[in-house]
């Protein structure tokens, strides 16, 4: 037998982490988190071919005759071209909404349990979660993007604007991933959340800018559209990707305030769920 | 005098009415293999998850190495190492990956990452499988890839709840070999729930039995059995001590299906 490490002595770790360390760790393990993400990726590239079938369908078939019929007036752009930031969104949406089932099977798993019995604190742990959606949101829009540039949609080589749609994407993310295990820590139960999940992305998804300009919203819509945190993420990366008028101060302000609104709603939950 | 590796004083949880845990009192000292026996219910579980910080505990109720656990969270996290009863390596990743996630967890530095986690899948048979994906191992060997996982901060005390459920004789005496292994090579307190009587009383040096969240009896396998009688076993220890407890199944649904699950998964 090889030989084991040995605890050191570790003085310093015996008071509990102030704010400057919390940060650190939170970052450290957001990092951790995210590359985990990516190797399970990478053992399972065929998620990301079937997670592609949907958004191709928005883009193909209802991108492709909504353009032909002129049906939703969106000035000078394109309706493919309209669409596919909403798209994109849509399909980060669904990746992060059903983030609480996971974890779900993690507690029943033991696997959260294990996670919360490191030296990590509880934020840093859903923060991580978070981002870790993130990254699988960001592959995937890789894929959208690849379709939506065959279709003909034409989108900005801007380096500099295609990282804002990765931190778009990624806020996006962390926000309805976060609402996701808000959900799990409140009903505790897989079938539930599932539910739960479905009834509330088409009304979020519907109740934003994806599909249609505001300006077509009856009243009561453009109020909800206001307060959902998708059709910021959505005026961001449309904004960013094709190039139309979109207020990105105001959009990445809303989505940074959002997510860590979230986070900090989930990671009070999440002991609930560790013990439930 | 030395600082025991875990102190319960007066220790109590309560889940709505039910009380699990009804004033505990409890020592296990530093470097033994301490077994925490009793029937589905008894406790065991509750005991656990207040010392590992996933239920909260009361100030001064229990301290992990001098630790208070309610007040030095972080700390006491630092010291331990955990592999809870079902099986919770991730099937997605390798059995390496798996590993390294739980050295950066611990801050592990850098430089010593890959030795560290080199030298316990290595203390665990694990080296020629460390690259195959962890859904492909057989239940013993992801007992083991858990132990790695658990090991690779170098703990000071390793709380193993139930280890050897659900596994076969052969996987059992691996995952036992393997714990005395690292007890004798690090020195640490190993603390293990068990109810499978044979196990404890071969590889446990003291034992508490635990009924009805209290501590009924405690000593080493030989003490307790001297106790009852000549001839006794630790299932006459048990019997003795709990009572009417093997006819009155007060196991939780959720004991009950959490244990078939891991027997399941493991096949």
């Amino acid at each position: 037998m090889s030989v084991l490490p040995v605890a050191p002595p570790a003085a310093s770790a015996d008071t509990e982490p102030g704010p400057l360390r919390l940060v650190r760790t939170t970052l450290s393990r957001i990092g951790t988190m995210c590359l985990v993400e990516l190797q399970k990726l990478r053992h399972d590239r065929t998620e990301l071919v079937t997670r592609a079938v949907q958004p191709a369908l928005w883009l193909i078939v209802f991108g492709q005759v909504f353009t032909r019929i002129h049906a939703i007036p969106t000035g000078s752009t394109p309706y493919l071209d309209f669409l596919a930031p909403g798209i994109l969104a849509q399909s980060a949406l669904f990746i992060a909404i059903f983030y609480g089932i996971q974890i779900i099977w993690e507690r029943d798993a033991g696997v959260l349990s294990k996670l919360m019995v490191t030296p990590t604190p509880r934020v840093a742990l859903v923060a991580a979660k978070a981002f870790a959606a993130g990254v699988r949101a960001v592959a995937q829009a890789v894929v959208v993007l690849i379709l939506a540039l065959v279709l003909g949609v034409s989108l900005t080589g801007n380096p500099l604007k295609l990282l804002g749609v990765v931190v778009a994407l990624m806020l996006g993310s962390a926000f309805f991933c976060c609402l996701s295990i808000t959900i799990a820590g409140l009903v505790l139960s897989r079938d539930r959340l599932m539910g739960i999940g479905q009834a509330i992305t088409m009304p979020l998804f519907f109740a934003s800018n994806a599909l249609y300009p505001v300006e077509l919203m009856p009243g009561w819509l453009q109020v909800i559209n206001h307060v959902n945190p998708l059709s910021y993420e959505v005026d961001a990366l449309r904004g960013l990707l094709v190039g139309t008028e979109a207020t990105i101060t105001l959009d990445f302000g809303v989505l940074v305030v959002a997510a860590a609104f979230m986070i900090t709603v989930a990671s009070a939950l999440l002991p609930r769920l560790s013990r439930g | 005098m030395t600082v025991p590796a875990v102190r319960c004083t007066g220790l109590r949880h309560a889940f709505g009415d039910t009380v699990a845990v009804d004033g505990l009192d409890l020592e296990v000292r530093r470097g033994e293999v301490f077994g925490l026996l009793g029937p589905n219910g008894a406790g065991k579980t509750t005991t656990i998850r207040m010392i590992t910080t996933l239920l909260p505990a009361p100030p001064e109720a229990i301290t992990v190495l001098g630790r208070d656990v309610a007040r030095q969270r972080t700390a006491v996290r630092r010291l331990i190492g955990y592999v809870p009863q079902q099986l919770s390596a991730d099937g997605t990743l390798t059995g390496r990956e798996n590993v390294m996630l739980f050295a950066r967890l611990f801050d592990v530095p850098r430089r010593d990452r890959r030795t560290q986690v080199d030298a316990v899948l290595d203390a665990m048979d694990l080296t020629e499988a460390a690259d195959r994906s962890a859904k492909t191992y057989s239940g013993g060997m992801v007992r083991r890839l858990e132990l790695a996982q658990a090991l690779v901060s170098a703990p000071q005390l390793l709380v193993l709840d139930e280890p050897t459920v659900g596994l076969d004789p052969v996987a059992r005496d691996g995952v036992w070999d393997r714990i005395a292994a690292i007890r004798a090579a690090t020195g640490m307190t190993v603390l293990v729930t068990t109810h499978a009587m044979q196990e404890a009383d071969e590889h446990c040096e003291r034992i508490a039995l635990m009924h009805r969240g209290r501590i009924r009896a405690l000593g080493t396998p030989a003490e307790l059995k001297a106790e009852i009688g000549p001839a006794a076993t630790l299932d006459d220890v048990f019997r003795h001590n709990t009572g009417d407890a093997l006819t009155t199944e007060n196991g939780g649904m959720r004991d009950v299906r959490a244990a078939r699950r891991t027997a399941g998964r493991v096949g």
